[in-house]
């Protein structure tokens, strides 16, 4: 046990910069006047000075970070800071008079900094301002990733900052660093992350929206969040053109970041074009846009000009993770809304900010299993697994396999728990599929006129839990409860 | 500073390694994609794959804003080429070529602007070979590095029961070489339990026998401070005069050519496996020198050749357990003195004086050269020591009272950070740089005799004036920015 000290000191340094979120939302209340800025400050504070003294009373474990170290620093941060995000939340709710438990003011924290975007609560328009910027705000920080961020502007990692970084940051391959340093990576990262948001932001309020709606709509959207500040999500607005705004950002928000960060060093668009991931993922979702838009249009469902603006919108916000309804979809034809939660598990890109299966690893099944085919009519056909001009190598097409494996089982084995709790099975599974891949509304009871509110405190965990897993790619919080981890 | 390292190889790693830990961007370049992962696994740097030749990946790598190049490759042609397309495509400021063929060496016109474009060219096998030679010529010294043109070397000694300093404190010694310009900077005190401790040669401390003791002395004393601490009867003077080297391979083989050279009288055996290697071996090298064919650790063979009573063994192969268990064997036979050469850090470190003598790193000796070229500002010679630990350097001094922290200041009131230590100030250097001030005062002299440098052993109330060099021993490797800041000039300088 004493060997994982070092990363709980790190722990504590974690805890001392997310302190500084909260400032946030005291500013908002500080400017709104409602009366909540106490709770923000102190929150602040609180979590500045436990941190603070987490890390200064470890402060003779330093020593270098090993994986084992980034493995249980990733999980550790990931259910340690919705705890701290979820008690100032639990204590303004109770000061306007909601009640709110703990089980979910920590679900709704999970649910933000995973970027899940489903909610247990209702009448978000009547709530305190504060409250929504934090709620969304928790998505924005997730998005990217808590620990890239700590990579980038925290300066004692070293060797520690790559452990941390590839615990954190999503895909199969992680191998392609961008930069000599870790800590100019993560800063490469965040800065078109930052950059993609102030854009984001600019053209949703120059669109019309409210400048607070704005931000956290922002705050939402390039995070592949979802959370919004209104009961009715989009459809709140009614207006084509943020949602086309919203479309765009949500397309862009599904591509791989270390992508993005390539193309702007070499500044050609055709970095992009050129990878076979980013068109897949955009394909993937314009397509599942244009299927879900012929399914309204040919069932008669919608005339077509509102099959496609609403078949697109929620097959991508869907699509990529986000979440946002532009309408109750539940109501369409059975086959759409099923369409675009299975959507969901396939249609981002490794190294963004939505989670799910990631593309990257459905293009290696593939062709893999493509392979197979070759191989019946073709024994001793000589055929590597491409990703582009790269070979994938044979160890990490077993993790993909490994990784599939754990996806499918972590979907059944939890989504059997929610029935055994009671749920009826649709609503039971499409919650465990929504909260792996990180999506947000399910189906059924879940479904996007509803919340995840209607649950019970023990099905809510397991939400958490299967949120927490789909961040975090499974296999990290699983490794901790192998015997293998703790042997040494 | 952003470098590209070319060639992921020993030589590659260890300059990668050692570079990485001094703040700069490292980008190593390498066909083999699986090594590569393995540097980045271990260093906090960026590997590409592919051929460090095409302009192309040199791009990928970050050449267009890179400072140096250094190219490490196993093949010259590789090596020469990048430093060239590196000129040509991408202005890389500082270019350095490791290249094995003798046919480039010194002024080779080839090497120019016009040629490959190489700035510094480096030979592994050269820095070994020169080192080997200076601790032959050294016999109790286990280190040799010299500063300021050779006018000052850095020694490390195991100090013996019975020589004259040692018991002593290390404030006597400045007595016992009274008007000698020796001083002890650090002493390494072995333990039974773990790695040598680093004890600061402060006022005070005893030297205990069995510490390696680090001595800075002007060329002319240097074999009287050895000798004062390794052995019982100073006076007499010991010479090598049997020499047995195992393993004929590029580095055996020049070690070979040059000791004959430098030391004539020399009873020099050679021993190599490889039948045919030794065929080519016995053709080149003059016939003083006796090539033997056969296995290094193979008893009976030592024992025949009897290098049990040499006074340097060395064994040189490709292979470190070899190297380990015959240097072992020979030190077992009797030889007085053995050297192996070990390409692992943690076995060097492991083995170093213990009953083998010296274990040496091949890398270290280059990687000084190379880290006085990367580091900035007035340092002139850097050596890396106790396997990249610790660190001996020399830097000037400029500025004045005003500008520098450092000069118009005495010894006493500069704020060496803790545990660096002040070696040796060496005043009227030639400088390349900035011709020095005209000095008044203090007999000032005419050129001739000013051209002669002088050595000082710095006292409390030693003031060190504009373009003194000035040697600084540091334990920690983290202390050398600190050092540098130090001396910094500060920006009204100019």
């Amino acid at each position: 046990m004493y060997d994982l000290l070092p990363a709980l000191r790190l722990l504590g340094a974690l805890t001392t910069m997310f302190s500084f979120a909260f400032l946030l939302p005291a500013v908002v209340s500080w400017v709104q006047g409602d009366g909540l800025l106490g709770f923000w400050l102190a929150a602040a504070g609180a979590s500045f000075g436990g941190g603070a003294w987490m890390w200064a009373g470890l402060n003779g474990y330093r020593g270098e970070l090993r994986a084992r170290h980034g493995v249980i620093l990733v999980s550790a941060t990931w259910l340690l800071l919705p705890l701290i995000a979820c008690v100032p939340l639990m204590a303004v709710c109770h000061a306007v008079g909601r009640e709110l438990d703990f089980s979910y003011a920590y679900f709704e924290a999970v649910s933000g900094l995973t970027t899940s975007g489903a909610t247990v609560l209702t009448g978000l328009d009547s709530l305190p301002l504060s409250i929504n910027v934090w709620r969304t705000f928790l998505q924005w920080i997730g998005g990217m990733g808590i620990l890239v961020l700590a990579v980038a502007v925290l300066p004692m990692f070293g060797m520690g900052g790559s452990q941390m970084f590839r615990a954190e940051v999503a895909g199969p391959i992680k191998d392609n660093r961008l930069t000599p340093r870790i800590a100019q990576t993560a800063k490469g990262l965040w800065g078109i992350y930052v950059g993609l948001s102030a854009a984001c932001f600019l053209a949703y309020w120059a669109a019309g929206m409210p400048l607070m709606d704005a931000l956290m709509h922002m705050f939402a959207t390039v995070s592949l969040g979802g959370l919004s500040s209104h009961d009715a999500s989009f459809a709140y607005f009614d207006s084509p053109l943020m949602e086309g705004i919203a479309m765009v950002f949500m397309l862009v928000g599904s591509g791989s970041f270390a992508l993005y960060f390539i193309a702007l060093r070499k500044r050609s668009l055709r970095v992009c074009l050129r990878d076979i991931e980013w068109r897949a993922t955009l394909l993937a979702l314009l397509g599942g846009g244009l299927i879900v838009s012929l399914v309204l249009m040919v069932q008669g469902h919608y005339d077509w000009p509102q099959a496609l603006r609403h078949g697109f919108f929620n097959a991508i916000s869907i699509g990529s993770t986000t979440g946002f309804a532009s309408t109750n979809f539940l109501a369409w034809p059975a086959f759409a809304p099923l369409f675009m939660l299975l959507l969901s598990g396939v249609a981002t890109s490794a190294g963004s900010a939505g989670c799910g299966i990631k593309m990257v690893r459905v293009l290696i099944l593939l062709k893999q299993a493509r392979r197979e085919m070759t191989r019946l009519a073709h024994p001793r056909a000589v055929q590597p697994v491409t990703l582009g001009a790269t070979v994938v190598e044979h160890r990490d097409i077993f993790a993909v396999l490994a990784f599939m494996l754990v996806y499918g089982g972590t979907v059944i084995v939890l989504g059997m728990v929610m029935v055994l709790s009671g749920l009826d099975p649709v609503t039971a599974f499409s919650a465990v599929i929504a909260s792996v891949n990180c999506m947000g509304p399910g189906l059924g009871e879940v479904g996007p006129a509803s919340h995840f509110g209607v649950l019970g405190h023990f099905q809510v965990w397991v939400c958490s839990i299967a949120m927490v897993l789909g961040r975090l790619e499974m296999l990290s919080l699983i490794a901790l409860l192998a015997p293998s981890f703790w042997r040494h | 500073m952003k470098i590209i390292i070319l060639g992921a190889g020993r030589i590659g790693e260890s300059v990668a390694g050692t570079l990485v830990s001094e703040q700069n961007d490292i980008t190593v370049i390498d066909t083999d994609a699986a090594r590569l992962r393995d540097l980045e696994s271990r260093f906090e740097l960026r590997g590409v794959a592919g051929n460090g030749i095409e302009p192309e990946l040199l791009e990928e790598a970050g050449a267009r804003d890179a400072d140096m190049l250094i190219a490490c490759a196993a093949q010259d042609e590789t090596n020469l080429v990048a430093c060239k397309v590196a000129e040509q495509m991408f202005n890389i400021p500082t270019r350095i070529a490791r290249v094995r063929s003798e046919a480039f060496r010194g002024e080779s016109p080839l090497l120019g602007r016009e040629g490959f474009a190489v700035d510094r060219v480096i030979c592994p096998e050269d820095s070994l070979t020169r080192y080997i030679a200076r601790l032959i010529d050294y016999p109790e010294a286990l280190q040799v590095y010299e500063f300021a043109g050779g006018r000052a070397s850095l020694v490390s000694v195991r100090a013996v029961a019975g020589a004259p300093l040692v018991g002593c404190r290390v404030d006597e010694i400045g007595a016992y070489a009274a008007g000698e310009a020796v001083r002890v900077v650090a002493l390494y005190r072995r333990r039974e339990d773990g790695p040598d401790r680093f004890i600061p040669a402060a006022e005070g401390t005893h030297v205990v026998p069995g510490d390696e003791v680090f001595v800075l002395a002007a060329r002319q004393n240097l074999r009287a401070a050895l000798a004062a601490l390794h052995r019982r009867d100073p006076q007499t003077p010991r010479t090598v005069q049997r020499v047995a080297i195992a393993g004929g391979g590029r580095v055996g083989m020049r070690l070979a050519q040059q000791l004959v050279q430098d030391f004539p009288a020399l009873q020099l055996k050679l021993i190599e496996r490889s039948a045919e290697r030794c065929q080519m071996l016995a053709a080149r090298l003059p016939s003083s020198v006796m090539v033997l064919q056969g296995d290094a650790t193979d008893e009976d063979l030592m024992d025949d050749e009897s290098v049990g009573e040499s006074d340097f063994f060395l064994s040189l192969t490709n292979d470190d357990e070899d190297n380990i268990m015959s240097a072992l064997l020979a030190k077992r036979m009797g030889a007085r003195r053995v050297l192996a050469l070990i390409n692992r850090r943690s076995y060097a470190d492991l083995i170093h004086g213990t009953q083998i003598d010296i274990a040496l790193t091949p890398s270290q000796t280059l990687l000084g050269e190379l880290l006085a070229f990367v580091r900035r500002g007035d340092v002139q010679v850097v050596h890396s020591l106790r396997r990249g630990v610790a660190e001996a350097m020399e830097i000037v001094a400029r500025g004045d009272e005003r500008t520098s922290r450092v000069v118009g200041r005495a010894i006493k009131d500069i704020k060496l950070p803790r545990d660096a230590h002040f070696g040796l100030v060496l005043r009227g250097l030639p400088d390349p740089d900035a011709p020095l001030p005209a000095e008044e005062g203090e007999g000032s002299s005419p050129a001739a005799e000013a051209a002669e440098p002088e050595v000082i052993v710095p006292q409390p109330g030693t003031v060190i004036r504009s373009g003194d060099h000035v040697i600084i021993f540091m334990p920690r490797k983290r202390l050398v920015r600190e050092v540098e800041k130090l001396f910094r000039v500060s920006a009204t300088f100019f």
